[in-house]
């Protein structure tokens, strides 16, 4: 099959050897889940368990809220001992709204329905028995699926793209789940593509996975499913470029994929779906890879939602040699964090203990205008200029070239002779663009309530002042009456 | 020949005259425009935080030239920005964003249910009853400090807004360094 080329990008040291040759494996039953109630791109789901209920596995716990939203299930059997904050696994390091989940160890399924032809239901079921798992987008953007299939469906899309690529150095967990659990993906695959009536399925899967490739292409024979090989390059697993790549076209900038006709997803994301619409399984665990220089004995692991990533870190050994940093997910895109009793979410990709000789820590040096940036930008963009207009605070200069179609790939800090941090310029933007639009989103609601509350007194008052008015034009009436019948007594009298 | 000119002249000037009668009164601009526009952008909760009373006085302060566009401390930034963007200048932050975003929050010990907050708050953002502790909707408050000045307990108060997974962003880098 043709490949169309990308431009720019970048070639990291893979790392991928580490823990590639890793069988996943089950990491036992942790005592304590820490669940949180936002896993999920939108608004966060609400608990519909209280303190001292007893849940069992994939049990309901936390249901969508709004249109954008996901469910969220009990990973094991046990009792919720608290509802309340729990640190998040996020950069900020903020507390947020969690369910914590003591196990009785006895690890009892919620009935489960099975479907033994799934393939056999309507698109719409499929659809909703994708949302009933809680199923989000596994590469890491945690996009409710389900919302995702559907507006598919209704814009009508031509090609569903499987995203294979996995091109963050260190992450070995797709790579594991395509070569050991191919047959199911596979049906998940074909799930997806009936659930939105595609007419062309493609596996893209970066080259450096051999053993990937020819598992998903055994178990793709004889289906519509097509496994693409890939160059191995970062960032192919995005969501822009893999479809870059393999159609030739480019989403419109500010657009969504289906805008050309297009849906992606990962190929994790397909072997849950394949569990949740085959044997009624809600989202309740994920691969994550445990790896980097400092630790013993990398791994890919299966873990429960919720386990505190200490556990994780634990279970192999642990470190060789004290980490100098520890991020979630890939060493290009991931978060760092410090505190290791945050918990594993839907999103965790990866656990990484990097040496102090795997990161970059040099101090930023002006920049020498050699554009490396530019040739580096997967999305064609100008880093170093936009870096500069944020840096003297014009955002709206930032945004004018292109800010908003930046990807945060990070390929322009990772090149920078100079060590700016440029994606750092792009996020602290992009932050700072979106807390103005919500004070502005505010301001326009508070005006309108100012307003009304405004007429409303008005109003008051001039009713007020009718009442009294009417009261008034009452009051002469009578006495006019009294008097005119006092006067009639008199002539009366007379 | 005289008398063409005078005649002339005349009827050109009765009717040039009548011309710009008739457009004043039909195309009449009451006050400056630029004063309602520049209410229109400010957030009409008539706080009277800027030390103008209510939000046209502001308005006129401001397209006169005499207040500067950062004048809204309920407003933040996103004001200061379109009234700069309005007013055609550079809008110069650097004195604004110093306080954060506040919010008003309600002490429930030492609430005592007295009714007055909510009686003077501009956007009905705080909810109560007789003898009830009050609470104030976050998304409604501009932290104009009205409901503060009237509180018996000192219970009502102007809180830093918390900061969440949701309105949380990463700092800006470099910041100490010389552009």
């Amino acid at each position: 099959m043709k490949l169309f080329d990308l431009k720019g990008g970048v070639h990291p040291e893979g790392k991928k050897d580490l823990s590639a040759e890793r069988h996943i494996r089950a990491l036992p039953l942790p005592k304590k889940l820490y669940v949180p109630l936002q896993q999920h791109i939108g608004a966060p789901a609400t608990p519909i368990v209280n303190v001292g209920n007893k849940v069992l596995k994939g049990q309901l716990i936390a249901t969508a809220q709004g249109a954008v939203s996901s469910s969220i299930h009990a990973p094991t059997s046990g009792t919720i001992t608290a509802l309340g904050d729990h640190v998040a696994p996020h950069p900020s390091g903020l507390p947020v709204p969690t369910i914590t989940l003591e196990s009785d160890g006895e690890d009892r399924w919620f009935m489960t329905r099975i479907v033994d032809d799934p393939l056999a239901l309507a698109p719409e079921e499929v659809a909703a028995c994708v949302a009933a798992a809680g199923i989000v987008g596994l590469g890491g953007a945690t996009f409710p699926s389900a919302l995702k299939l559907n507006l598919s469906r209704s814009s009508g899309v031509q090609t569903l793209i499987m995203n294979g690529g996995e091109c963050e150095p260190y992450l070995t967990c797709d790579d594991r789940i395509m070569r050991e659990r191919a047959v199911e993906i596979v049906e998940g695959i074909r799930l997806i593509a009936h659930a939105v009536a595609a007419k062309e399925i493609l596996v893209g899967i970066e080259d450096n996975k051999p053993e990937a490739i020819a598992a998903m292409q055994e178990a793709a024979q004889g289906t519509t499913v097509k496994v693409v090989a890939m160059p191995s390059m970062y960032p192919m697993g995005s969501e822009k470029q893999i479809i870059q790549v393999l159609t030739g076209n480019e989403v419109p900038a500010g657009g969504r994929p289906a805008d050309i006709g297009v849906l992606v997803h990962n190929v994790a994301t397909a072997f849950a779906v394949q569990q949740a619409v085959r044997y009624g399984k809600p989202l309740i665990s994920r691969i994550v890879t445990i790896s980097g220089g400092a630790i013993l004995q990398p791994c890919n692991l299966e873990v429960l939602i919720g386990t505190p990533l200490q556990e994780l870190i634990d279970f192999n050994g642990g470190y060789t040699q004290p980490a100098a940093r520890l991020v979630l997910g890939g060493p290009m895109m991931g978060q760092q964090f410090t505190n290791t009793n945050v918990p594993v979410v839907k999103g965790t990709s990866g656990v990484l203990a990097l040496l102090a000789s795997e990161i970059g820590h040099a101090e930023a040096s002006p920049c020498i205008r050699c554009s490396t940036c530019v040739r580096a930008c997967p999305v064609g963009l100008l880093p170093l200029e936009m870096a500069a207009h944020i840096r003297t605070a014009d955002l709206t200069g930032a945004v004018a070239l292109g800010l908003k179609d930046c990807i945060a790939c990070g390929s322009c800090s990772y090149v920078c002779p100079a060590h700016i941090p440029l994606v750092h310029f792009f996020n602290y933007a992009k932050g700072d663009l979106a807390a103005q639009e919500r004070s502005k989103l505010k301001q326009e609601a508070t005006k309108k309530l100012a307003e009304a509350r405004n007429e409303r007194l008005a109003r008051i008052e001039r009713e007020r002042a009718e009442a009294a008015a009417k009261r008034k034009a009452a009051r002469e009436a009578k006495e006019r009456a009294a008097k005119e019948a006092a006067a009639k007594a008199a002539e009366e009298a007379v | 020949m005289l008398f063409a000119a005078v005649v002339s002249l005349t009827i050109l000037g009765t009717v040039f005259g009548l011309l710009l009668g008739v457009a004043a009164r039909y195309l009449k601009v009451e006050g400056n425009p630029l004063v309602a526009e520049l209410e229109q952008l400010l957030p009409g909760s008539q706080c009277g935080q800027c030390g103008f009373p209510g939000c046209t006085g502001a308005a006129q302060a401001l397209a006169d030239g005499s207040a500067p566009v950062t004048l809204c401390p309920p407003g933040g930034r996103a004001v200061v920005q379109l009234l700069a963007d309005k007013l055609g200048i550079e809008a110069d932050l650097s004195g604004v964003e110093e306080k954060g975003p506040m919010i008003a929050e309600v002490k429930e010990e030492i609430c005592i249910g007295c009714t007055r907050c909510f009686k003077v708050c501009p956007t009905d953002a705080i909810m109560g009853a007789a003898q009830q502790i009050h609470v104030v909707f976050r998304e409604a408050c501009t932290a104009c400090g009205k409901c503060e000045e009237v509180c018996p307990t000192e219970s009502i108060k102007l809180q830093a807004v918390p900061v969440t997974l949701q309105s949380w962003y990463w700092n800006k880098p470099m910041a100490g360094e010389a552009v």
